[in-house]
């Protein structure tokens, strides 16, 4: 019983780290119509950076915020350079143009940091666990959910109570009626594509610690991602955060139950890797499975 | 490719030039294959490295257990990826646009990580081939000969596609791209007419994949993952899609710069991501229709 809820709480942590990766990557596909497959090397970015102000000896918190920031940054120059001339195009373009962004980014960060994974210790204050009646869960990890949760929120306010938020709103589902009341629609897409790099930076930079810093792992990640917003709904915030969730706790409770499942009819060794299989195959079929029931997803946004 | 041909021959001494146009030659046939469907059929499968794959095994485990008949072999490839692409494009059909891409690519993603969970087929480390497979009469361990089968199967499969594509299926499967609504209210059921075109341009796939097994007589899960897609993708763009020849020109760019860039330096990515950005962004038809707009103007 501890254990399943441990497994919960990680499947929770994971999930709420995608989502923040979910939510730019949603919002840019939402208002921009653009399938951005090199947002998975922003969130690289964020973590390098991070991990480099952190072995500079920079204090934690400094080295995140770092690592948010050059996301950011990164993602306005990608945007004015090249996701701009992607809006009127194909989706066939778009994923041929932003692959060729992952080839440029992933040489680029090989060449500044090398091919060796960067190593990022958890803060000091938090290397202890927390007792939680029974276990005892890692404290980082539950600065992770909470963080997670905190930016989910931050973000929802954004989005239904501010001025930004209602303009976003609008630009999902309709967007000449907002550039003739007079909004200026690129710089909304600059600063829509801008928050959404930092989130993807921040969360590259939170989880630095916890993973392998190293070319390559946006890409893993991006299409956990993927599979979470395209479950939730594209271009749906709210699906984006239950998308992620669900992929997260599908793909952690997988890892961690198939094998289990798997013993009593299987040698132990076949079990642990057919496990180990089935449970990375679990969340794609979860989303073969939603499309066909549902094509558009579950939280479908707008007429688009 | 008739020029390919005499600057092949002549080289044939050199077995890297033999190796990097056989590699051309079989990614040509893949990427055509994939062509079928992207540009004639707007069906944009990012998935299309699971068929490649699965032809590759299939090869890989019959020659494993001792199976070693060509054409049976190469039969068996181009059926199973065939079964494949039924059951994927069946269900996937039912979707399009981005969520098509996607539902393409979480199918190809299962196919990747059960041949990683597979012990018995290698799990990560791949499966070897114990030797090449037997053709009557010709011997395939030659590297000039494999070379020569694999072109004639590639122009045996551009000839077919060619007449495919100009039959009166290919008219409706470009009519079902351009306005399906109307495709549908002219009476044809445009589902079965896509779903032929996917379990095709699988096959076609499925055959690449087999000969790629015999060529480089190693099979691993890589071959099915998403970057191998995204190359697919890449070629067939690159070229210019919807034209056959485009596919092929935009296969031998693509292997021929790698090919090349790697020779000058370890980061060929890089200078390789800004050509292709460049001609996404500039050369809106592809490299083929670029230089076929110079040559018409």
């Amino acid at each position: 019983m501890t254990l399943l809820f441990e497994q919960l709480l990680n499947g929770l942590q994971f999930g709420t780290m995608i989502f923040l990766i979910a939510a730019g990557l949603t919002l840019v596909f939402g208002i921009m119509g653009v399938i951005n497959l090199a947002h998975g090397s922003l969130y690289m970015i964020g973590a390098f950076v991070a991990a480099t102000a952190a072995g500079r000896g920079a204090p934690f918190v400094a080295a995140v915020a770092a690592g948010a920031v050059a996301a950011g940054l990164a993602g306005i120059v990608m945007e004015v350079v090249v996701i701009r001339r992607l809006y009127r195009r194909e989706h066939l373009d778009q994923v041929l143009a932003t692959f060729a962004l992952i080839l440029i980014a992933n040489d680029g960060v090989s060449m500044i940091w090398g091919k060796v994974p960067l190593p990022v210790d958890v803060p000091a204050a938090l290397h202890g666990a927390v007792p939680l009646g029974g276990f005892a869960y890692p404290a980082y990890r539950l600065v992770l959910i909470a963080a997670g949760l905190l930016v989910a929120l931050g973000l929802y306010l954004l989005i239904s109570r501010t001025r930004l938020g209602m303009l976003i709103r609008a630009g999902a589902t309709h967007r000449e009626t907002v550039a003739a009341l007079g909004v200026d629609i690129a710089r909304l897409n600059t600063v829509v594509f801008g928050v959404g790099a930092l989130l993807a930076g921040l969360a590259g930079a939170l989880l630095a610690p916890i993973i392998a810093v190293q070319v390559g792992m946006g890409e893993q990640i991006l299409i956990l991602t993927f599979v979470a917003i395209v479950v939730g709904g594209l271009g749906s915030i709210r699906g984006a955060f239950v998308g992620a969730l669900l992929v997260g706790l599908v793909d952690t409770l997988g890892r961690a139950y198939l094998p289990v499942v798997l013993k009593p009819v299987a040698r132990p060794e076949l079990a642990d890797s057919l496990g180990g299989g089935l449970s990375a195959i679990a969340i794609y079929l979860l989303m073969a499975i939603v499309l066909v029931w549902k094509p558009r997803g579950l939280f479908p946004a707008g007429s688009r | 490719m008739l020029v390919a041909l005499p600057a092949v021959a002549g080289a044939l001494h050199q077995p890297f030039w033999v190796n990097a146009a056989t590699r051309i030659v079989i990614f040509a046939l893949a990427a055509v294959s994939l062509d079928l469907i992207v540009g004639y059929g707007g069906m944009v499968s990012f998935g299309h490295a699971a068929y490649f794959a699965a032809g590759a095994y299939t090869v890989g485990i019959l020659a494993q257990s001792g199976i070693d008949s060509a054409p049976l072999a190469w039969l068996a490839a181009v059926a199973v990826s065939a079964l494949l692409a039924l059951v994927v494009g069946a269900l996937s059909l039912r979707t399009s646009g981005i969520f098509f891409i996607m539902i393409t690519l979480a199918f190809a993603q299962m196919v990747f990580f059960l041949l990683v969970a597979v012990k018995a087929w290698g799990g990560n480390d791949g499966l070897p081939l114990p030797s090449r497979a037997v053709l009557p009469g010709v011997d395939l361990r030659d590297a000039g000969v494999l070379y020569y089968v694999c072109l004639t199967l590639l122009v045996g499969f551009v000839a077919f596609a060619a007449q495919l594509v100009e039959s009166r299926f290919g008219i409706v499967l470009r009519g079902a791209r351009n306005n399906e609504r109307r495709m549908l209210a002219l009476g044809f059921p445009t589902f079965r007419y896509k779903l032929v075109a996917f379990v095709v341009a699988g096959a076609g796939a499925g055959l690449a994949g087999a000969l790629y097994a015999e060529f480089a007589r190693f099979v691993s899960p890589d071959m099915a993952s998403w970057s191998r897609s995204g190359e697919l993708l890449v070629m067939v763009i690159l070229g210019g899609m919807g034209t056959l020849a485009g596919a092929l020109f935009g296969t031998a760019a693509l292997v021929g710069l790698e090919s090349l860039l790697s020779g000058f330096t370890e980061h060929w990515m890089l200078p390789l991501g800004a050509i292709l950005l460049v001609v996404v962004l500039f050369a809106k038809r592809g490299l083929y229709g670029w230089i076929a707009g110079r040559l018409d103007g």
